[in-house]
């Protein structure tokens, strides 16, 4: 079902609060504290929420803002979503088994909302619905689990900002996550994370896909953060079904990202790709990519590329498993530093050597994300820039 | 306009340069001839001031600026351009944005209308290199040189690889980049007689066909023979003459 490592870097769950206090609901999201607000912009939240269909948005352990814009689209606390349906009861820990580890025995022990996120069946949703998680208080462990349905032949695109509060020094963030994509539905799940140099972040995350359904999933993790583990764990289980994961990932110094994706093809003519690129300059970054192909003919690849800037250590674990013939699986993987010719041949165009580097590197990191709004790609590409720049 | 003197380079600790003395003028075209291996690619490089070719005797100046130790870039903004013969493929950087950055040193290029006249705009979406063809890395690297408008333009053989077609494009834009086709109408007397060679480029072209002949006026051709300038002619003579008795030939009768 779900299994990692867990011996990267112990965290023990038991030496943060549990307990915060409550916060006020807000009807606006312009209404926020100005300083929230701004984190959540770094994350992308659209706090006007012009562009968005939807918006949830959470600190520490209450939902202080909740809203669909369309119909067909159901957005609340998963509390009030499994009060409200009697069936969630088939989706609430069925992909993801409490006792996994030590994080997600804590989701189960102490809860702390989280979003319920469905659209109805057929209901295509253009612009993306927005998430936010942000730990506000000092010392907390925000427990959240999520729950996602696109219904038959739905679509949506959420995008999920995780942040904290600015002086913020010691935070855990645990979610788990179930996700589920049923026939010929698409889900794209945009995640941005800009959590604090000393919060770590615990993800646990399971999606079923169904038969020509299709999980897009893009995260994104510019800024330092003290240390984060994930693996999610993707199942194509109907005829045709795609997943597509693409994730760039810079470590500073003091961060350490384990980061990997698992995708598991189990039915015909299912297809996956994991496209990762790794920056480290100072810190470390696990970049995990493990496809398992258990029916002849699915196709499936794994990009993993590294860089080093300086210093740092960029571990990458390719892994295919096939249990059957005639799969088609590959990997490439490649760790390095910029090649010096590339700086040069830039040179040579008239770029000084800093401009050249962070050409290069703001080219390695220019993955083609899907779905992404052009407010957010455009921010995107800015924090790319000011990442590098914090580097040199 | 470029002056070279006693230059001898090493790569990877082997002495590939040996003595080489040249002086290309403003707005002169030279051609460079030589076998394999003999040095010519060594040569460029180390006039644009890439790595890995060590100086270990003479000067270079450019303009009148002693550049023999001078940065890459400060030598590109001092007007310094070169197409690579094996230029590296840069990931996740568009065509366009290269083509925007030798453009920028020009308070920049209309990317857009350039590219259309080297029939290269389908590929200005894509990254720089990646994947290309031997003769679209040739179209891509004019291109840029284009956006850059350098004064002494280093063109390592801009024509192999071309297909017949594309030749006369080829041709016909770096005829355009030297500024020489510029057949400017000089009145009989007065100040505008040398019009023409003001704006033109200076150029050092490496050809081992020397198709590129058919395009562009060369003032001079010269051989470069293991590591050593041994032939300094008109540029279709040497081609005559590498033809009939080969470049040892070439090189034994200056002896
Ligand atoms: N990095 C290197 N290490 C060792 N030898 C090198 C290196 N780079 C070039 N050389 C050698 O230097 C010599 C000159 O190479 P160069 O590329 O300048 O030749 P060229 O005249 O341009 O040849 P061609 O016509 O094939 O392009 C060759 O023998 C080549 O193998
Ligand atoms: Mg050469």
């Amino acid at each position: 079902m779900y299994d990692i490592d867990t011996d990267i870097k112990d965290i023990d769950p038991a030496g943060f609060e549990t307990d915060a206090a409550d916060h006020d609901y807000l009807t606006e999201l312009t209404r926020m504290e100005p300083a929230d607000a701004s984190r959540l912009l770094d994350v992308g939240v659209d706090t006007q929420e012009n562009a968005r269909a939807g918006s949830f948005i959470q600190k520490d352990r209450s939902v202080i803002h909740c809203k669909s814009h369309r119909d067909g689209l159901e957005i609340m606390g998963i509390s009030q979503a499994a009060a409200r349906y009697e069936w969630l009861r088939d989706y609430i820990w069925k992909s993801v088994n409490p006792d996994t580890d030590k994080f997600t025995a804590q989701v189960k022990e102490i809860p702390h909302e989280g979003y319920f996120i469905r659209t109805l069946p057929g209901v295509k949703i253009a612009q993306p619905v927005q998430s936010c998680l942000y730990i506000a208080k000092e010392g907390f462990s925000q427990n959240v689990h999520n729950i996602v349905v696109a219904e038959e032949d739905s679509e949506i695109h959420i995008i999920t900002g995780c942040a904290t509060a600015p002086h913020l020094t010691k935070g855990l963030h645990v979610g788990v996550s179930e996700f589920y994509v049923k026939k010929g539905a698409r889900l794209t799940f945009t995640m941005i994370h800009e959590w604090g140099e000393k919060v770590s972040v615990r993800p646990r995350t399971v999606t079923h896909v169904e038969a020509g359904g299709i999980l897009v999933s893009n995260y994104i993790s510019l800024k330092p953060v003290g240390n984060l583990q994930m693996f999610p764990t993707t199942y194509l289980d109907g005829e045709n079904a795609v997943a597509r994961f693409n994730s760039v990932l810079v470590a500073a110094k003091g961060s350490h990202l384990d980061v990997g994706s698992r995708v598991i093809l189990n039915a015909p003519n299912t297809r996956a790709e994991i496209i990762s690129r790794g920056i480290t300059s100072g810190g470390t970054i696990i970049a995990r990519g493990d496809l398992v192909g258990n029916y002849p003919g699915i196709k499936a690849h794994l990009e993993c590329k590294g860089l080093i800037l300086n210093e740092g250590l960029m571990h990458a674990v390719p892994e295919l498993r096939a249990t059957v013939p005639g799969v088609e699986m590959s990997h490439e993987a490649a760790v390095g530093k910029i090649d010096r010719r590339e700086i040069e041949y830039l040179m040579a165009r008239g770029l000084d050597e800093d401009e050249a580097v962070s050409t290069i590197v703001r080219g390695f990191l220019n993955v083609d994300i899907e779905g992404l709004p052009p407010s957010l790609k455009a921010k995107l590409d800015t924090a790319v820039s000011e990442t590098q720049k914090d580097m040199m | 306009m470029l002056l070279i003197e006693e230059l001898k380079v090493e790569v990877g600790g082997k002495p590939i340069l040996k003595n080489i003395n040249m002086e290309v003028p403003r707005g002169e075209t030279h051609i460079l001839f030589g076998p394999n291996g003999s040095g010519k690619t060594t040569l460029m490089m180390t006039l644009m001031g890439f790595s890995g070719y060590h100086i270990t005797h003479g000067k270079i100046t450019f303009k009148g600026e002693d550049i023999t130790h001078m940065p890459i870039h400060e030598r590109a903004q001092l007007g310094i351009g070169i197409s690579l013969q094996r230029p590296p493929t840069i990931n996740g950087l568009k065509t366009r944005n290269i083509v925007e950055i030798c453009g920028a040193m020009q308070g920049g290029a209309d990317v857009e209308k350039l590219a259309r006249e080297l029939n290269f705009s389908e590929f200005l979406d894509r990254d720089v290199n990646h994947n290309f063809s031997g003769g679209e890395i040739k179209r891509s690297e004019l291109l840029q040189l284009m956006a850059q408008q350098p004064d002494l333009v280093l063109l390592d053989e801009p024509e192999s690889g071309v297909d017949l077609e594309n030749m006369a494009l080829v041709g016909e834009t770096i005829n355009l980049l030297l500024g020489r086709g510029i057949q400017c109408p000089a009145p009989s007397d007065g100040p505008f007689v040398n019009r023409a060679s003001d704006t033109a480029k200076s150029a050092l072209v490496i050809t081992h066909t020397g198709h590129i002949l058919d395009y562009i006026t060369a003032d001079k051709g010269r051989v470069l023979y293991e590591g050593v300038l041994c032939f300094t002619r008109n540029a279709r003579e040497i081609l005559k003459w590498i033809r009939q008795r080969g470049y040892e030939g070439c090189a034994r009768c200056t002896i």
